[in-house]
């Protein structure tokens, strides 16, 4: 693991892609982030309950994906504590077929970057089948204190 | 039943403290496909300056969970659980989350807005470690769908 250095942060620029990751969400993705995070809301793992109240069938929390959203980040950072505030909007459901699963993309470029206070924001574009899941998805972050100490 | 509006500028009481396991982080980091070394790995953590694993952004949300059950489970506050969708989330931190630590949270409503037939329920749950000091606050809007 290596950490993004002040020399990495200052050479950013807005619109520059600093991270990509597809992530393939199955039945058993489900079960096991209820389980980990303590939402055992029923329609993420039962298709009856889920068409009941006017579904099209199990859906992803809406939680892990935000919660994978911004590991590709994470992993280009190498620091979690870079991170100020992370935001997303739930816009559109995540279907998760029971045999198929479902494919989520992640993309992550720099919308703003203020190079002198040493911040900048992150924005993720999530889609899965072709449309967009997560609405302003933004993560603000701050460089290394290092940085802040260059001339 | 509509969402009491009085519910606005409520603070609900301290939940209990929770104490943040290392195996829990673990468990939490594989669910959300993480990969970092700092997840998992003790060693790693403490050579990042950690004092043991860490926790990614959104394992704060199990601790905003404690302060929702609170609101939910308040029949003065009206709200239809079956109804409920989770419209937006936000986490400010101010130093990410580690094992051992013991954390508090305390829920106030921001706001209630009514648009359309929804109401839309904003509230925060402030997060705090033994010593009374912020961690991250948890910050989320249910819509609540009305009567159809």
């Amino acid at each position: 693991m290596s950490v993004i250095t002040p020399a990495d942060f200052a050479a950013l620029a807005v619109g520059d892609v600093v991270a990509e990751r597809q992530f393939t969400l199955t039945r058993d993705s489900l079960v096991r982030y209820a389980g980990a995070s303590g939402d055992f809301n029923t329609i993420h793992y039962r298709d009856d309950i889920a068409r009941s109240v006017g579904l099209e069938g199990v859906l992803a929390h809406g939680m892990l994906t935000m919660g994978f959203a911004i590991q590709p980040v994470l992993e280009w950072l190498g620091d979690p504590a870079l991170i100020d505030d992370y935001q997303v909007r739930f816009t559109r459901p995540v279907y998760v077929d029971g045999e198929t699963g479902a494919e989520v993309s992640v993309s992550a470029k720099i919308g703003q970057l203020d190079a002198e206070a040493g911040t900048a924001r992150v924005d993720l574009v999530v889609t899965a089948a072709g449309q967009t899941v997560l609405g302003k998805s933004q993560i603000r972050i701050h460089a290394p204190v290092a940085a802040l100490q260059a001339p | 039943m509509p969402i009491n509006p009085d519910l606005a500028g409520r603070v609900f009481e301290k939940t209990s403290p929770y104490l943040v396991g290392r195996e829990k982080v673990r468990e939490f980091a594989r669910a959300v496909f993480s990969t970092s070394p700092l997840n998992f790995d003790v060693d790693a953590a403490r050579a990042a300056g950690y004092s043991d694993v860490v926790a990614p952004p959104t394992f704060a949300v199990i601790l905003q969970q404690l302060t929702l059950d609170q609101l939910l489970a308040d029949p003065d506050a009206g709200i239809d659980f079956s109804r409920v969708v989770h419209g937006d989330q936000r986490f400010t931190q101010t130093r990410p989350i580690v094992a051992g630590d013991e954390l508090t949270a305390t829920l106030t409503i921001a706001s209630v807005k009514t648009l359309g037939g929804n109401s839309m329920v904003t509230s925060e749950s402030r997060i705090e470690d033994a010593a009374g000091a912020h961690v991250v606050t948890a910050i989320s809007t249910l819509v609540v769908r009305g009567d159809e």
